[in-house]
C-alpha cells in the first residue's frame, strides 16, 4: 500500500480544543438546550482516530480550506460558497442513520457513536465534479459495507436508495429554492456498486469530523463517479428491488444518469468531460489541468463491474 | 467636454474587468479563480448589453435620454464578450482545439455563446461614422443583431448554471422586458409591409 502525506498544521498552530469549542458553543447560540450543546460539542469538533486504509493512492491532497470553501451543497444555496457560509445554523446532531427495505435487520444507528468509533479508516480518494473539476480528499469513515452487511440485505434487493435530510428551518437552500429540487436530495447505487470496498461512507475528513459544508455528520463518497453522487447529510439508506429516482436525474434526465460514472468519453451535453481542473492552485494563469481518467483513476478496482454495458448508453 | 467623457467612460467600464484581473493574479478568485474570472466575464458582458437595450424604451416612455451612452454600452458588452470568449479558450480549455472544436459544432450551449458572440462583432466593426455614412438604411437593418444576439445570450446564460437561479431568473427577466417592450412597435411595422387580412 502506498504511503501518503499531506501537510498538517504544528503542534503548537493548532488552537487548543477547549477555546476552539467554547468559541463554537458561543456562536451556536444561546438557543440551544443544555443537553444537545453538549452531544453537539462532543461530535462536531471531534478530532478523529483513523489509521490509514486500503485504496489511498500516491496523491497530493487539495488544501483543506478549499475542500471546506468550494462545495456543491444546494440544501444551502447554489453558490459554491453558500454552504460553508450558510450552514452556521445547521446543528446535526443528534443524528440516526436508518437502514430499511429489504434487509432482515433494520438498524437505527447513532452516527455520534461511529464517530466514536476507534477502527475509522483515512482514504485519500480522487474526487471528480460533473462540473470538470477535481479534488484530493483525505476522508475519514467506514466502508459502507460494513454498515449494510450489519443490516443483513434480503436477496431481492438489489439496489441502494439514500435519502439526505430535510430541515428548512437550517437548510435555507430548502426554503428560498428556484432549483426546482424536491427534498430531500436522493441518490442510489446498484447494490454490487454499495458492496464494493472502494464505496465509502464518510464521517470526516483531513482527521476531523465533517464540517457542515462538507455534508456532516456523515456522506457518501465513491470516488469512481461523479461529485453528485456523493450524497450529504444522509438520513435513511433504504435496499430496495427497483433502480431508485435520483435528483439530478430527475432534474435532467439526459444530462445526468443514474450511473454517473467518471468517464472521458462521454461528454456532459453542455462541456466536455475529457479534462479537469484542478482545484487549489488559486492562480488564474497558472490553474493546473489534467485529462480526467476512466472511472476515475479507478478502473482497476471497478470496471469489471460494467462488463458487458454500453456506458454511453448508461451514463 | 463631450467627447472628453468618453476617455473616462471607456477605462471605467473596463474597470471590473481590471478589477477581475487583478484578483486573479493576486489568487482572490477562490478555490477555482478560472471558473469565476470566465463567469464574471460574461456576466459584465450581459450587464452591458441589458443595459445598452434599456437606452431606447427608456426614453420612448419617460424621456430620459441616454441615447448618447448607446454605443459606449454596446461596445463594452462586446468587449467582454470578446474577453469571456478568450478566457474561455484559452483559460478554460486550454486552446485543446479538439474541445473547442466539438464544443463549437456538437454543444447547444456553446453554439449561443458563439452565435451572440458573432452577431454582435459586425455591430462593433460598424458603431462608427464612418460605417453608418457607408451602410446608410442598411445600419438599421445591420444592428437588429442586437436582438438575436441578446436572446442567444440569455439562453446561454441560463445554460451556464446546473438549473435555474436567482441571477440567471433576474438578468434573464430583464433581457426579456427589454425585449417585449418592442413587440408592439414591431407588430405595427410589420402590419405595414403586410395590412389585416392578407396575413396568412
Amino acid at each position: 500500500m502506498s504511503r501518503y502525506d499531506y501537510p498538517r498544521p504544528a503542534q503548537d498552530e493548532i488552537t487548543p480544543r477547549p477555546l476552539f469549542l467554547s468559541r463554537r458553543q458561543i456562536m451556536a447560540g444561546i438557543g440551544a438546550s443544555a443537553a444537545s450543546a453538549l452531544t453537539r460539542r462532543v461530535a462536531e469538533a471531534d478530532t478523529l482516530k483513523t489509521h490509514p486504509g486500503p485504496y489511498s493512492a500516491a496523491l497530493t491532497p487539495t488544501p483543506r480550506d478549499d475542500v471546506r470553501n468550494y462545495n456543491n451543497f444546494y440544501e444551502f444555496g447554489m453558490d459554491k460558497g453558500d454552504p460553508a457560509a450558510r450552514s452556521g445554523e445547521y446543528h446535526p446532531f443528534p443524528w440516526t442513520l436508518e437502514i430499511s427495505g429489504l434487509v432482515q435487520k433494520p438498524q437505527q444507528i447513532d452516527v455520534a457513536g461511529l464517530l466514536r468509533a476507534a477502527d475509522l479508516e483515512e482514504r485519500l480518494y480522487r474526487m471528480r465534479c460533473v462540473e470538470a473539476w477535481s479534488m484530493v480528499i483525505p476522508w475519514n469513515g467506514l466502508p459502507l459495507h460494513q454498515l449494510l452487511e450489519r443490516a443483513e440485505p434480503l436477496p431481492q434487493a438489489r439496489y441502494v436508495a439514500f435519502e439526505s435530510i430535510v430541515r428548512p428551518s437550517e437548510m435555507p437552500g430548502q426554503r428560498d429554492d428556484f432549483s426546482g429540487i424536491t427534498w430531500p436530495y436522493r441518490e442510489g447505487l446498484r447494490l454490487d456498486e454499495a458492496l464494493h470496498p472502494l464505496t465509502f461512507l464518510a464521517v470526516g475528513a483531513y482527521g476531523e469530523s465533517l464540517p457542515n459544508a462538507n455534508g456532516a455528520p456523515l456522506r457518501l463518497v465513491v470516488p469512481w463517479k461523479y461529485g453528485f453522487k456523493g450524497i450529504k447529510a444522509i438520513r435513511r439508506i433504504r435496499l430496495v428491488a427497483e433502480p431508485p429516482p435520483t435528483t439530478w436525474n430527475q432534474l435532467a434526465p439526459q444530462e445526468y444518469g443514474f450511473y454517473a460514472n467518471v468517464n472521458p468519453q462521454v461528454d456532459h451535453p453542455r462541456w466536455s468531460q475529457a479534462q479537469e481542473r484542478v482545484i487549489g492552485s488559486h492562480s488564474l494563469f497558472g490553474e493546473k489541468r489534467q485529462p480526467t481518467l476512466m472511472f476515475n483513476g479507478y478502473s482497476e478496482q471497478v470496471a469489471s463491474l460494467y462488463q458487458g454495458m454500453d456506458l454511453r448508453e448508461d451514463y | 467636454m463631450k467627447k472628453h467623457w468618453r476617455f473616462v467612460l471607456y477605462p471605467l467600464g473596463l474597470l471590473p474587468a481590471l478589477w477581475l484581473l487583478k484578483q486573479g493574479i493576486d489568487g482572490q478568485l477562490g478555490a477555482d479563480p478560472v471558473n469565476v474570472f470566465e463567469r464574471g466575464l460574461g456576466l459584465w458582458a450581459f450587464r452591458f448589453l441589458v443595459l445598452c437595450l434599456c437606452v431606447a424604451p427608456l426614453y420612448a416612455k419617460t424621456g430620459l435620454n441616454f441615447l448618447r451612452y448607446r454605443r459606449l454600452l454596446g461596445l463594452l458588452a462586446f468587449f467582454y464578450a470578446s474577453f469571456h470568449l478568450v478566457a474561455y479558450m484559452g483559460l478554460d480549455a486550454g486552446f485543446n482545439l479538439s474541445i473547442l472544436l466539438k464544443d463549437m459544432t456538437h454543444r447547444p450551449f456553446t453554439i449561443l455563446g458563439m452565435t451572440a458572440f458573432t452577431a454582435l462583432l459586425p455591430l462593433a466593426l460598424t458603431s462608427n461614422r464612418w460605417a453608418m455614412r457607408w451602410l446608410k438604411r442598411g445600419w438599421k437593418r445591420l444592428h437588429l443583431l442586437v436582438f438575436p444576439a441578446a436572446l442567444c445570450a440569455m439562453v446561454h446564460f441560463y445554460l451556464s448554471f446546473k438549473t435555474l437561479n436567482d441571477m440567471s431568473a433576474f438578468y434573464g427577466a430583464l433581457m426579456l422586458c427589454c425585449i417585449m417592450v418592442r413587440l408592439p412597435k414591431w407588430m405595427k411595422g410589420i402590419r405595414k409591409i403586410i395590412p389585416y387580412g392578407r396575413a396568412i
